[in-house]
């Protein structure tokens, strides 16, 4: 704990990045309905771009992969001060940033990393996630989606589901099983499909909030050249873990900055309303402060115990974990708040933070459901037995 | 930045615990608790030799010279062996009262409208009243113990408690002392107590979990009980994480917040594990309802949950 401050270099890092967002962000076009894909793409593709022209795309990426090498306290405060600034979310780029860009700089051969990198920092591809399946949620590496060799394609058949932007991705990283007859974590490849392929069919799937943000994929003999395959034939679960690690450690930095965001506008609408007057609802924030505030310090904790490891922006899978559990968890006691601050408003679903609510019930189950993290948590941190 | 312990701190943690361990272990905890002993004045000249209590004096006043960091480390690892006694005041004293650096003194602390721990043994009370810190010695302590003060049954069998009434404007202001800053370094402190128990009774279940079996498997196998172990786990990080940012920024909302945490996950830790044992949790023997009783008691000392969360949300404006 000997330090919370920033050197000189990372103040003058901040400062120049808070310059620049104050010249640009006032000027960027008005953000797109939830339900305009085609329109949120175009709109999160233009601000990677203009990340990429201003030298911040791929901040923490390898330098050898066409990132700036930067540390990941410098990720962190770019990530702080570009929430803090109200910029755009890192959107449609999600998975492409954050998951199958990172897999590639890693495991990626050199041609693979000049192939698919560069378009990802510059916004001009879209990656989506083709890793769950119907029967291949949580127990993931049960997947069922075939891929059978064809000379020098793989001839992939199965389906996929809570595929998120799969209507505007160009690429999706693909879990398949190329070995059927070997134990289930062996048998796995992971892939790089084009989503115009012949034969990939995506339907929307509605969720409880109304939008259509994720998919579900057919795949009848869709074929991927054996090219696209990250990383040796099998060894597909490594290379997903490595995916998976990213997932979980800095993926959600950006979101805690904004949820602290939130809590103040809730604490002003409140006192403007007159529900700050009671003293449950007031107390309520006044916890969500402290969880927040700790949260963001949890953060800056495994920030730095990556940093000491020499790591790459990436925090050890298991603090992930203790970190999700409870932000998750917060996140939802944060849109109750909003519902009791906003009182008879709170079924309104224009009013701010009404659909925040809807959305914010996925956080307990995307990327790992709470009830897996707190077996990683048992299993892995605490030395507990595996159960069956 | 750089938030995780120097080697330094991790080896003043280290040599702390292994003091504690010779000096306080769990038999020495046990007999105390027969013995009806709270605070053991051979214990606490061996904290003072060691530098517990003038871990944060200059050097050139013959202390230690350390930080909020340092002292937080230090009474984490007193949390964790459930040692008794008024170790804050004493720790807060240091310097301004006589004998209290050395460990020579116990000083005990009177928070106006609470009940004062550990008043019998103590040398000299601290008291803290409205904006004022004042210190009571002597004759002044002996006529206040005598006149103002009735024994409580206290819930926590090691932590003797009186209601004083009339904390009348007696005694001498404390050099230095100025109340905010007293209590929001005494909050401080009993979170990183309440930390140290709080991590303490994850290891006491997960103990538990591994050894115990039902049904043919190790309990710690079940679901339900590896669940209940991993929110332990998560309480105690993320007090721990506020603990040590508070410790490092001594900012008084942030302090707010490490105590609202490290109260629960001391209370809520100390529930899961005696649940974790079973029956065998509901007995004297096991050391799991001394957690959670110096658990219940030190949430209700220096900063109340309802306090902190008034604080915090007064913050938000």
């Amino acid at each position: 704990m000997t330090d919370l401050s920033c050197t000189p270099e990372e103040e003058e890092f901040r400062a120049r990045l808070r310059e620049w967002l104050g010249d640009v962000l006032p000027g960027l076009p008005a953000e797109p309905s939830p339900d305009d894909w085609p329109g949120r793409r175009a709109y999160d593709t233009a601000w990677q771009r203009m990340l990429y022209d201003a030298g911040y795309a791929g901040l923490h990426w390898p330098v050898d992969a066409g990132g700036r090498g930067a540390t990941p306290t410098q990720h962190l405060i770019f990530l702080e001060e570009t929430e803090r600034a109200g910029a755009p979310y890192v959107g449609a780029n999600f998975v492409g940033l954050l998951h199958a860009g990172p897999t590639i700089a890693t495991e990626g051969t050199a041609g693979q990393r000049a192939r698919w990198l560069p378009p990802v920092l510059r916004g001009d591809e879209i990656w989506c996630q083709g890793f769950s399946e119907p029967e291949a949620g949580s127990d993931l590496a049960s997947l069922r989606t075939r891929a059978v060799r064809d000379g020098d394609h793989y001839v992939v058949s199965g389906q996929k589901i809570w595929t998120s932007h799969a209507e505007v991705a160009d690429w999706c990283e693909l879990l398949v099983r190329t070995d059927p007859a070997v134990p289930k974590h062996r048998g796995i490849s992971w892939l790089a499909m084009r989503m115009d392929a012949p034969g990939v069919t995506v339907r929307p799937l509605r969720t409880l909030a109304g939008s259509t943000e994720f998919a579900e994929m057919f795949l009848d003999e869709v074929r991927v050249p054996v090219s696209h395959r990250v990383g040796a034939e099998n060894d597909g679960w490594r290379v997903t873990m490595v995916t998976l690690s990213f997932e979980r450690g800095t993926a959600f930095v950006g979101e805690v900055v904004a949820c602290r965001r939130t809590l103040a506008a809730l604490a002003a609408e409140a006192r403007a309303n007159g529900r700050w007057d009671d003293p449950v609802l007031r107390r309520t924030l006044g916890r969500l402060n402290a969880e927040f505030r700790a949260l963001w310090r949890l953060t800056q904790w495994n920030v730095s115990e990556a940093q000491r490891a020499g790591a790459a922006g990436g925090v050890p899978g298991t603090g992930g974990s203790v970190f999700k559990l409870r932000y998750s968890q917060a996140r939802q006691e944060l849109y109750d708040a909003a519902a009791e601050v906003l009182g008879a408003d709170g079924a309104d679903l224009d009013r701010e933070w009404v659909l925040d609510r809807l959305t914010s019930l996925s956080y307990t189950i995307a990327a790992g459901t709470s009830q897996i993290q707190q077996n990683i948590v048992a299993e892995r941190i605490l030395g507990l037995p595996k159960g069956r | 930045m750089d938030f995780q312990l120097s080697d330094d701190q991790r080896a003043l943690r280290a040599g702390i615990r292994e003091l504690l361990a010779g000096r306080f272990g769990r038999d020495r905890m046990r007999a105390a608790l027969d013995a009806g002993t709270d605070v053991d004045r051979v214990v606490w000249g061996e904290l003072g030799a060691a530098g517990f209590f003038a871990l944060r004096l200059p050097e050139a006043e013959g202390g230690v010279g350390l930080g909020l960091p340092e002292a937080v480390l230090l009474f984490e690892e007193a949390g964790r062996v459930l040692l008794p006694g008024p170790l804050a005041a004493t720790h807060l004293a240091a310097g301004a009262v006589k004998g209290a650096a050395e460990g020579g003194t116990v000083v005990a602390v009177l928070d106006e409208g609470r009940p004062v721990a550990h008043l019998g043994a103590a040398d000299a009370l601290i008291a803290v009243v409205g904006g004022e810190v004042r210190v009571l010695e002597g004759a002044a302590l002996r006529a206040l113990v005598r006149g103002a003060a009735r024994p409580v049954r206290s819930l926590d069998p090691l932590t003797p408690l009186h209601r004083v009434t009339a904390p009348a404007a007696l005694g001498d202001p404390l050099p230095g002392g100025g109340a905010a800053r007293f209590r929001r370094e005494g909050t401080l402190l009993s979170a990183a107590e309440q930390l140290g128990s709080a991590a303490r009774t994850i290891e006491m279940a997960v103990q538990h979990a591994r050894g115990r079996e039902q049904f043919g498997s190790p309990i710690g196998a079940f679901q339900a009980v590896k669940h209940l172990c991993a929110q332990m786990l998560v309480r105690a990080e993320l007090a721990r994480a506020a603990v040590y940012a508070a410790a490092v920024t001594a900012d008084p909302v942030e302090i707010a917040g490490a105590k609202l945490l490290a109260d629960e996950a001391a209370v809520r830790n100390a529930r899961d594990c005696l649940q974790v044992h079973g029956g065998m949790g509901f007995t004297w023997e096991a050391d799991v309802h001394l957690h959670l009783k110096r658990a219940w008691l030190r949430a209700g000392q220096w900063l109340t949950a309802a306090e902190a969360e008034e604080a915090l949300a007064a913050d938000l404006c």
